[in-house]
């Protein structure tokens, strides 16, 4: 065999020399390859809503093969035998068949379904983070907004998404999405009419929302979530701040293999916790819901969970409705339902403009702040939170009042100055818990950590010996200053305590052969 | 530490990739510093290759690796052999009822078991690592932004848009009806409201040529008074061709049977214009059962405290006062529809709802008599 001279020709060296003539492709891939990423576990809480899609994208794609969007009505004839002979629309009977007729259907139904849930709820836990850690500041707001705009869309695919087998439940949902629509002025009756082709719930609306759900949303979903992903990219990750970080470095490990490695096991990590809920916890059982007749319906009809908060605004809202006989009516629903969903769009969008106008504040920031070193954001975000959480208790107030036996109207006024008036009290306890928690960082820097260790001196008097994190002055203070990041509040955070042998059943601890690779990290400082 | 801080001080100079003594490391660092990284720290995960530490570690990954695809196979084994088809009610004993589970389990520990093998190498293989890279955040260099400012400039000078502006102009009056012209297909969903919102199927001339609409329960049969016994409700339609199926989504309406008592005190409660109809018959009260908030059937009778409650956002409706809403979000009593029996002794309406049942909607037409409670 002849060697060629001067090359050290591997397979590889030869496929990336063909790509590199067609494509010129050598520059770009190793400025992608070597690129730094921070690492830290709360950046990969948006990472959950990417991969939650990825496998909507899949299991949505299985249930189009099967799924009938029509509402022509049909005699049901399938497995299920309770509902043998029942008129429904094609589009319930095709979902019942789904669940019971196609193998494996069902599973992948709740794939689907539980897949969304994480979907939306990973976007709501990413979004606080981003919020609470001041990461949405210039020079990224555009990309805050395109994330709130990805709440929305995702907001409505995911309703459209269970109005689609119409069943009980869901036409229910479609009822009070019409019942709000009616409630616009001047223009309530036409919407609600070119919604659903006329009188609700006519024979269109499945349809409609069908193509909506499956080709237009996703579409805007993955044109908004691709640009999400590529500013993230392009302005590059915050960081938290510590040692050797600045506003104006990266500190992190390579997007190869390090970074890659670690988001292919997480994804696969999200899709394993997916897939095992999706064989064994049960969710929406259609089939025991019947199909949607406009004159039934059941207690405990409840959203799914990211709708759940306005149905409970809606329920709070007292009955004001506004009306200048007989010319002109405004109901009461507008006003939790229109104009309080038209808020929870346009406040989160403009946050960080209204930040910047009040603290004046107009510089590029890449390292994050911990949330409690701006206690007028956290705490705002706090009020948020609260009413957010009492909106979502309230709607479900009725099984919240059967289950723990509770006056349901007394749950209702509970929500009503509950609402009012709690998140006002978050505001001020958030306030008062990050002075505190400030002061405390403050304190121990100046004074040492506690040690535990009480000492009397001669007079009789009692003290506690304090760790000074730096040098101590006559006085026993340090002049330390505040980082912005983890200060160190017990020992064994500084190395005190810690156990001398790692490892549980035997000693992982082989100096000899590892040659000291299982470092102690926390004994150099309180995080690494 | 600190030497990092100001790294621009204190760039590595760069080497010459022609040099042929230069090693794969240094070669791949020359990279590192044309992206402007600076390695930090950097270590293999062992620090001699081919430990037994490492050794076992390579055995725990390969091992997650190979489990994973045994449990894939069984996925795959389960998926096709498993029996899965529905036989009606089933118990824990039929293998079929554990055929979801079984492609839960199976699935979910093979993705599961793969990914904690990834995230091991990639934690306990990998070699420690810790990399600084400059940001350059903040916009482009001045030299960049003039020649792209004269670039636009130029753009604009070339097709003349200032010395232009009657063709501005006109391109954009031009455009608007273009857009406007790009939306108007979707007129095509415009529908007239039309009566939808306050005509119902117990409205004699537009659906039963003039005569009185007769009431009739869910399978079509038609309601006669000693159908309902004292104290109970049924829910009932208007006895039209699918009268009781969605195409008549505002006329299901609750008929209750009121005890002597309460109907008297309903009697005396009656709001004017249900008085001048004589809406009630006997003891006999037809409430439309569409919720006045958003539409719900306000399927809940309390007999007991005689109120009748809408499981979606728990209005409450007082039955024995024109269902005046009592509780909750819903501003409007529950319409009632006049009754009366005809010659055949079946209830029929008298005519439609004297206001629009269901939600509310801003040309709404209101009574005065609304606003008593």
């Amino acid at each position: 065999m002849k060697r060629r001279k001067g090359t050290s020709d591997s397979l590889l060296t030869k496929a990336g020399g063909e790509l590199d003539d067609r494509f010129k492709l050598a520059g770009p891939a190793r400025v992608l390859l070597n690129k730094v990423f921070p690492d830290h576990w709360s950046f990969l809480l948006g990472e959950i809503a990417l991969f939650s899609f990825i496998l909507l994208l899949l299991s949505g794609t299985f249930l189009a093969l099967f799924f009938e969007p029509s509402m022509v009505e049909v005699t049901y004839n399938g497995a299920y035998v309770p509902l043998q002979g029942v008129e429904m629309s094609k589009a319930y009977a095709s979902a019942l068949d789904l669940s019971f007729e196609v193998r494996g259907g069902l599973f992948m139904r709740q794939m689907h379904h539980w897949a969304t849930l994480l979907f939306m709820a990973s976007i709501l836990v990413h979004m606080l983070r981003i919020f609470f850690t001041g990461a949405f500041r210039a020079p990224r707001e555009t990309n805050w907004m395109i994330g709130i705009l990805l709440f929305w869309v995702g907001f409505f695919e995911g309703f459209f998404g269970y109005s689609l087998p119409d069943d009980g439940l869901s036409g229910t949902g479609l009822r009070i999405m019409e019942g709000m629509t009616e409630s616009v002025p001047f223009i309530g009756p036409w919407a609600s009419a070119a919604l659903f082709g006329g009188q609700f719930p006519g024979t269109s609306v499945i349809s409609m929302i069908y193509i909506i759900h499956v080709f237009v949303f996703p579409l805007i979903l993955l044109a908004l979530i691709t640009v999400h992903v590529g500013l993230v990219f392009a302005q590059k990750h915050t960081q938290w701040p510590g040692p050797g970080r600045t506003e104006h470095n990266v500190v992190g490990f390579r997007m190869f293999p390090n970074y890659v490695m670690k988001q292919v096991g997480f994804m696969l990590f999200i899709w394993g916790v997916i897939g095992a809920m999706a064989g064994l916890f049960q969710i929406n059982p259609i089939w025991l819901f019947g199909p949607y007749e406009v004159s039934v319906v059941s207690s405990a009809s409840q959203p799914d969970f990211y709708v759940m908060y306005l149905d409970g605004l809606i329920r709070l809202f007292p009955a004001w409705e506004f009306r200048v006989p007989p010319y002109f009516t405004l109901p009461a629903v507008f006003w939790p339902a229109i104009a309080g969903m038209g808020l929870s769009v346009l406040l989160p969008l403009v946050y960080p403009a209204l930040e910047r106008r009040f603290t004046k504040d107009r510089g590029h920031h890449n390292l994050l702040q911990r949330p409690r070193d701006v206690p007028a954001r956290t705490s705002l975000g706090m009020m948020v939170v609260v009413f957010w959480i009492i909106g979502v208790i309230s709607g479900g107030n009725d099984v919240f009042a059967q289950k723990f036996h509770i006056s349901l109207n007394a749950m209702t006024w509970a929500g009503r100055i509950g609402i009012v008036v709690l998140p006002i009290i978050a505001y001020y306890v958030t306030y008062r818990i990050c002075l505190g928690l400030q002061q405390h960082d403050r304190e121990v820097l100046a004074h040492g950590l506690e040690t535990g260790i009480l000492m009397r001196d001669p007079n009789g008097r009692f003290y506690e010996v304090h760790q000074p994190l730096g040098e101590p002055d006559e006085h026993g203070h340090s002049e330390l200053e505040y980082g912005g990041w983890v200060v160190p509040k017990k020992m064994n955070r500084v190395g005190a305590l810690e156990p001398t042998d790692k490892g549980f059943f035997k000693s992982i601890e082989e100096p000899s052969e590892n040659g000291g690779a299982e470092r102690r990290d926390e004994i150099e400082s309180g995080h690494k | 530490m600190s030497a990092h801080n100001d790294s621009a001080h204190n760039e590595p100079e760069p080497v010459d990739l022609s040099d042929p003594k230069l090693s794969r490391f240094e070669v791949y660092k020359e990279g590192l510093r044309r992206d402007d990284i600076e390695i930090i720290h950097y270590e293999p995960r062992f620090a001699k290759p081919g430990t037994k530490a490492e050794k076992r570690m390579e055995r725990i990954v390969g091992g997650l690796f190979l489990f994973s695809g045994l449990f894939a196979t069984l996925f795959v084994v389960a998926y096709i052999w498993w029996p899965w088809e529905y036989e009606g009610a089933a118990t824990w004993r039929d293998p079929q009822t554990w055929y979801t589970p079984i492609l839960g389990t199976t699935l979910g520990l093979s993705l599961l078991l793969f990914a904690v093998g990834v995230l091991t190498w990639a934690k306990k293989l990998l070699p420690v690592e810790e990399l600084v890279q400059d940001r350059h955040d903040g916009g482009s260099s001045p030299e960049d932004r003039r020649i792209a400012e004269a670039t636009v400039d130029g753009l604009v000078e070339d097709m003349g848009l200032k010395r232009r502006p009657f063709l501005v102009k006109a391109a954009l009056l031009g455009a608007a009806p273009l857009g406007l012209a790009a939306v108007a297909p979707l007129g095509a969903l415009l529908k007239d409201p039309g009566d939808m919102l306050t005509v119902t199927g117990w409205n004699a001339e537009k659906y039963n040529d003039g005569d009185p609409v007769q009431v009739m329960m869910r399978d079509g049969a038609l309601v006669r008074p000693d159908m309902v016994s004292v104290g109970g409700q049924i829910t009932v339609y208007p006895a039209l061709d699918h009268g009781a199926t969605n195409q008549f989504p505002t006329s299901p309406v609750l008929l209750i049977h009121l005890r002597a008592a309460d109907a008297e005190i309903l009697r005396g409660n009656l709001y004017p214009m249900y008085q001048d109809v004589d809406a009630l018959w006997g003891n006999f009260v037809a409430y439309s059962k569409i919720c006045t908030h958003v539409g719900c059937p306000t399927s809940l009778y309390e007999q007991q405290s005689q109120r009748l409650l809408c499981p979606c956002h728990q209005s409450q409706f007082n039955v024995v006062d024109n269902a005046a809403p009592i509780f909750g979000p819903a501003t409007r009593h529950l319409p009632i529809l006049p009754l009366d029996v005809d010659d055949d002794g079946v209830f029929i309406a008298k005519s439609d709802f004297l206001v629009p049942p269901g939600p509310a909607f801003w040309n709404r037409p209101s009574l005065p008599e609304e606003d008593e409670k």
